[in-house]
């Protein structure tokens, strides 16, 4: 029998990206890639990205861990393609959020099938799971506007 | 008739008895550290209440007082281990800094550019990263035993890793990751042949067995108390006394020296050379009250009981279909210790489930990355037992991991 917080966790989205993640596989014409590892827990993605004209043109990741890790950063790629960086970065901040408790966030429609993870808030060890992909998302954009600088 | 009851033992462990997430405990993360009974949370609040002082330092009787408990815990770790004197005994903040201590002053005395120090896969990282640094630093070698399918050391190729360039063995006595209890006196002997020293890892080692130090012909023991039933941020090396009188100190500081002049100083007597600075009075005096507990229980029926909790485990987790249980497939070569995966459920998603039914485990690396490589896993479920687990809790484990086939099919 589960609990009812442990159903709020593990809903039937999650366990179907975990399953059948999006994008999952290497991006030939990729402008950056973030190797980003857990290492308390071995959970470990590559997210790779073409940036064109200030807007992620493709996303894609590959790596390993656990169902949160994996069905986060399917979700999240899915979510940024055509999207402006400013924008994605907005959605990686709206993200932290909802993973702190803010239930506002974890009802925002721009969060698409990410506000399945909204139950992951209840679980303090495993917020770092989730937080995974959108830590290298944020890195990739970092690194974007580092290089692009003068 | 057995005279020892788990169900009544548990009443001296106050912290096994609460609800966590609305379920009774069932604490099965023992490799990571043991809960603690009564009687050693008394001795160490009795201490602080009434006798709180430093040690080897004053004249005054709550001194005198500190002092003469702090030195009986050590002769009653030591007989606990059967070293021939309690100074053999060095305190240490746990099996870690016990070998670190090896590696930092015996090591870096002993090992040459060129010479060789051989380590297993199934060493857990506090028994393979000081050698790694201290390979850096002198330009040693580090060589393999590798392990089989079932996790076992393979000694074959042992007389070719062993040659006179072999410094040291260091070696687990029971792997934390999957629970291989090592032939430590064969490998022992081994080195002995080539003149290599031995070093064991007994953070598991000793909690399951009464270790004598003395017969198992090694030359280091390295040993943590709150694995069993002691407080944390304590710990010893064992060595022969002439072996501990050889090596230079480890730290330099208040306590350790005999007189200090101005461009050198004297050391003070073993053990109390390599115990620099105030030591962890209380934990010391808790760790004698930890095996003075032990001490009142009959090991070879705790030692039964352990067994018969392994072989229960390994047969209701064996039934699950999908779930893979790594390590010895005999009972007789392993240790409270059960390493699982089950299918695509990854072992934070089991732990979290399980957590949900109150039931703690570990889930991870498990501090052994080269035993997961080995596997090609990044991460095991771990379940490990203690004197105080039931077959009642092994249900519970089982019955539990039929909710993680629910959700993960």
């Amino acid at each position: 029998m589960e609990t009812p917080k442990l159903s709020s966790l593990y809903q039937q989205l999650i366990l179907e990206h975990y399953r059948s993640p999006r994008n999952k596989g290497d991006l030939p014409d990729k402008t950056v890639e973030i190797h980003m590892r857990n290492p308390s827990c071995g959970d470990e993605i590559r997210l790779q990205l073409r940036i064109e004209d200030g807007h992620i043109a493709d996303a894609t990741f590959v790596g390993s861990g656990c169902s949160i890790s994996q069905a986060s950063v399917s979700m999240m790629t899915a979510l940024i393609k055509g999207r402006a960086l400013d924008e994605a970065d907005a959605l990686a901040e709206r993200f932290k959020q909802m993973m702190h408790g803010d239930e506002a966030a974890a009802k925002d429609r721009s969060m698409g099938d990410l506000r399945a993870l909204a139950g992951v808030s209840k679980f303090p060890v495993r917020v770092k799971c989730a937080l995974l992909g959108f830590d290298a998302l944020q890195e990739a954009l970092k690194k974007t506007a580092g290089g692009a600088a003068p | 008739m057995s005279s020892f009851d788990p169900v009544a033992i548990r009443r001296d462990f106050p912290t096994l008895d609460q609800q966590v997430n609305g379920k009774p405990l069932v604490y099965l993360d023992n490799a990571a550290t043991s809960q603690k009974p009564r009687a050693v949370l008394d001795v160490v609040n009795a201490y602080y209440l009434h006798d709180n002082a430093n040690v080897h330092r004053g004249i005054h009787e709550l001194s005198r007082r500190a002092t003469e408990a702090y030195e009986e815990a050590r002769a009653k770790v030591a007989g606990w281990i059967n070293a021939a004197d309690s100074s053999e005994v060095v305190w240490t903040r746990g099996t870690t800094e016990a070998i670190n201590l090896v590696a930092g002053s015996w090591g870096m005395d002993n090992i040459h550019a060129g010479d060789e120090i051989v380590v297993t896969v199934l060493e857990h990282h506090s028994n393979l990263v000081p050698w790694q640094l201290l390979a850096r630093r002198t330009g040693a070698k580090l060589r393999y035993i590798e392990i089989d399918d079932q996790g076992r050391l393979d000694l074959g190729p042992l007389p070719d890793l062993l040659n006179e360039r072999t410094k040291l063995v260091a070696v687990s006595h029971i792997s934390n990751s999957l629970g291989t209890v090592n032939p430590v006196r064969e490998i022992a002997e081994a080195a002995k042949k080539v003149g290599a020293l031995v070093l064991v890892d007994g953070a598991q080692g000793a909690v399951h067995a009464r270790v004598d130090v003395q017969a198992l012909g090694v030359d280091f023991y390295a040993f943590s108390g709150h694995k069993m039933c002691g407080p944390t941020g304590i710990g010893a090396l064992w060595a022969r006394r002439e072996l501990l009188e050889s090596m230079e100190p480890y730290q330099g500081g208040g306590e350790m020296i005999e007189f200090v002049e101005r461009d050198m100083s004297t050391w003070a007597e073993v053990p109390h050379k390599f115990e620099a600075g105030t030591p962890n009075i209380a934990g010391a005096i808790g760790f004698g009250a930890a095996v003075d507990y032990l001490a009142t229980l009959p090991a070879d029926e705790v030692a039964a009981h352990e067994r018969t909790l392994m072989a229960y485990a390994m047969e209701r987790l064996g039934a699950i279909p999908g779930l893979r249980i790594y390590g010895p497939e005999s009972v007789e070569e392993r240790s409270a210790v059960v390493s699982f995966t089950m299918g695509d459920a990854h072992p934070h998603d089991i732990s979290t489930i399980l957590d949900s039914e109150g039931i703690a485990i570990r889930a991870g690396h498990h501090c052994a990355q080269l035993v997961m490589k080995r596997y090609g896993v990044s991460a095991t479920a771990r379940a490990s037992f203690y004197l105080y687990n039931t077959e009642e809790e092994v249900d519970r484990l089982a019955d539990s991991l039929e909710v993680v086939k629910g959700i993960f099919g």
